[in-house]
């Protein structure tokens, strides 16, 4: 580990990547901020330009960073604006926009940043104990346990993603691996599904799919509902410190939420989002009955909490990409598919063969949180002011970025018809309440999930392979529990429900 | 009909669409030596037809209750009469348009009039600021992107 660490440091510490990191703080921060367009849209965005740079640490580094960036520029616009601009920090805005009404921006946003700074710190630490300690696990796995880890990594995620709607959210998925199989697969040598298409021969490109599912719909409804993008004159951001008593009451609950938020994120389809409302949920419940009342009304704990678990979350996310190769969420899958076109498979392999893209990850982790701490608190708020461009002028911007992107990444003006195509489905699946994520996460998982699952039906010359590995056969029983009892649970509660005459 | 099982409904008909060539129609230009193989192209894209259409008939048929929810929704489509739909039917137009023009009038003009007619759609009128800063918006990419990251981008019109 310690042999990792310094071909890590030495790969981090390199101009080159201190400036990636540096340039995907600023770059996520400043674009997290702008309500409406998350982490997933803005890393979708920034992938043509992580892919021309060509060296895969670096281009790692910078989507990163910009992950960061965006998740605490997204508490930014909660904390000043009650506009959370990322789903991960609604729970911040909570007690974060009060305090800001009571003339205690400034304050918020320091709880804030050093909040996202332990809770990435610490999580960067976890994940060096865990992340190996997994990935050794992990490289005892052949193809067919591979193909079940992602069946189940695919009906978690379709589990936890529909929040009550478990069926809607497979739908999405499977959609997904459907449109995984359209081109021509690497194990067959046979178009498939093209309808004789010379477009389609190399299948969907997953850049334009990921515009199509999270930028471009956010950006129309931006434009349908005004509202959404709540614009309010920043007023003037002063008084930054915080006092010791203040500092010694969120230690422990910075100290709590680091690591139940990073344990959070480490499972398939929780993430940021689930972790932040629960950090706020059970720091809420075990906090002293005065201290409950002021939860709500600007409670630094209230904010302390989801702000450290989210951070705490991103990190823990990094663990199934890096040591297994499957994302647990969509930011991770965006990652995943950059990280493929850059000829780099993530897996357990990854450590032992590419020791300096992992550990320069997880070194520039603790850069990252850095530099978001020392650059961006008394940039703050100078980077602000980004809230006050109008939408006139951002939207077309954001449309143009979404083209631009797909557009780059093809060179071939067709793609740019597919990602208008596909986007407008994406909203009118979005307006039907369908999750997006699992679509994106099922299209990228969708080819090596076939083709591990072809590796094993050759190996044992049939189905065969399901009975006799036990360790496949467990997880697809998981696999299947795990979609199954949340909707059992929801019918029984709803009969139950039924079942009760409502008193007067 | 709710707008979600209409989009069940239309995902069940691709399915089917799907379904019917993976089974019916792909398995015949299959060479001979891979008829042996335990594994076919079509086969997984058998399992995930089936899978699927059962899914999107679960849905269809109504088995599953959205849990309601007590919150005033987001955005919501039955209200779609209230939200600005003209601004971005006509933004989706001009990306059209965006797609069609790039190659023949070239990145710069393309740009420069994608990023003015979309501001100017959505209500801006002050064109000694908007036109500037569409044009300088256009250079800047453009010199990025072709300059600095090295990809062919043709800045003007075909005739030049």
């Amino acid at each position: 580990m310690i042999e990792g660490l310094l071909i890590g440091l030495s790969a981090a510490f390199s101009i080159q990547n201190l400036l990636m990191v540096i340039a995907g703080c600023l770059i996520g921060t400043f674009i997290g901020m702008l309500p409406g367009l998350g982490p997933m849209s803005i890393i979708a965005i920034m992938i043509p330009v992580a892919i021309t740079i060509g060296d895969p640490s670096a281009a790692i580094i910078l989507l990163a960073g910009v992950y960061y960036g965006a998740i605490f520029g997204g508490s930014t616009s909660s904390i000043l604006l009650n506009a959370p601009g990322v789903a991960g920090t609604v729970a911040s805005s909570f007690d974060g926009y009060p305090m800001a009404r009571k003339g205690q921006a400034g304050k918020a946003l320091t709880i804030a940043a050093i909040a996202s700074f332990a809770g990435g710190s610490i999580g960067a630490l976890l994940l060096m104990i865990f992340a190996p300690m997994l990935s050794t696990v992990a490289l005892l796995f052949h193809s067919a346990e591979y193909f079940a880890l992602m069946v189940v990594g695919l009906s978690a995620i379709a589990a936890f993603a529909g929040t009550g709607n478990v069926g809607k959210a497979i739908l999405m998925t499977l959609l997904g691996l459907v449109m995984a199989t359209v081109g021509e697969g690497a194990l067959f040598n046979m178009p498939r599904f093209t309808m004789g298409l010379m477009d389609l021969q190399s299948g969907f490109s997953f850049i334009t799919l990921a515009m199509a599912m999270f930028a471009l719909p956010e950006a129309l409804f931006l434009v349908l509902n005004p509202k959404r993008s709540a614009q309010g004159a920043s007023g003037k951001i002063e008084n930054l410190r915080i006092t010791r008593e203040e500092g010694r009451k969120i230690a422990p609950v910075i100290g709590r939420q680091s690591i139940q938020g990073f344990f959070i994120g480490v499972l398939p389809g929780a993430g940021a989002t689930i972790a932040s409302f629960l950090g706020y949920a059970v720091e809420r419940n075990i906090a002293t009955k005065e201290e409950q009342e002021e939860f709500g009304k600007g409670s630094i704990k209230g904010l302390a909490a989801p702000e450290t678990a989210n951070n705490a979350a991103c990190t823990g996310s990094f663990v199934p990409l890096l040591t297994l190769g499957i994302p647990g969420s969509g930011t991770t899958a965006i990652l995943l598919g950059a990280l493929i076109a850059l000829n780099v498979t993530p897996g357990p392999r990854l450590m032992i063969d590419e020791p300096q893209i992992f550990w320069a990850v997880i070194i520039s982790m603790y850069i990252g949180n850095l530099v978001l701490l020392i650059l961006n608190l008394p940039l703050i708020p100078y980077i602000a002011k980004v809230l006050t461009i109008p939408r006139t002028y951002l939207i077309p911007f954001i449309l143009f970025f979404t083209l631009m992107g797909s557009y780059i990444g093809q060179n071939n003006a067709t793609e740019l018809l597919i990602l208008v195509g596909m986007g407008i489905c994406a909203t009118v699946l979005k307006f039907a309440d369908y999750p997006l994520a699992p679509l994106l996460i099922g299209f990228i998982l969708g080819g090596m999930l076939e083709d591990n699952f072809s590796r094993s039906m050759q190996l044992y010359d049939g189905i065969g392979f399901i009975v006799d590995r036990p360790m496949t056969l467990g997880l697809l029983v998981i696999a299947v529990l795990l979609v199954v009892i949340p909707s059992y649970r929801a019918r029984r509660a709803k009969a139950r429900q039924e079942g009760v005459a409502e008193g007067d | 009909m709710a707008l979600d099982r209409w989009v069940s409904f239309i995902i069940l008909c691709a399915a089917l669409a799907y379904g019917y060539a993976a089974f019916f129609t792909m398995d015949a230009s299959l060479p001979p030596f891979m008829q042996r193989n335990p594994i076919w192209p079509s086969t997984f894209p058998k399992v995930l037809a089936v899978l699927t259409i059962a899914t999107s008939l679960f849905i269809l048929l109504g088995f599953e209750k959205s849990p309601e929810s007590d919150q005033e929704p987001d955005i919501d489509y039955r209200r779609l009469g209230d939200y600005y739909l003209g601004q971005a039917l006509s933004l989706l137009g001009l990306m059209v348009a965006y797609a069609l023009l790039l190659r023949p009038a070239g990145f710069l003009f393309a740009t420069f009039a994608f990023l003015s007619c979309g501001s100017f759609t959505l209500g801006e009128r002050k064109f000694h600021i908007l036109l500037p800063v569409a044009a300088i918006a256009s250079f800047v990419v453009w010199y990025l992107v072709d300059e600095v990251l090295g990809i062919f981008l043709r800045p003007w019109p075909f005739f030049f």
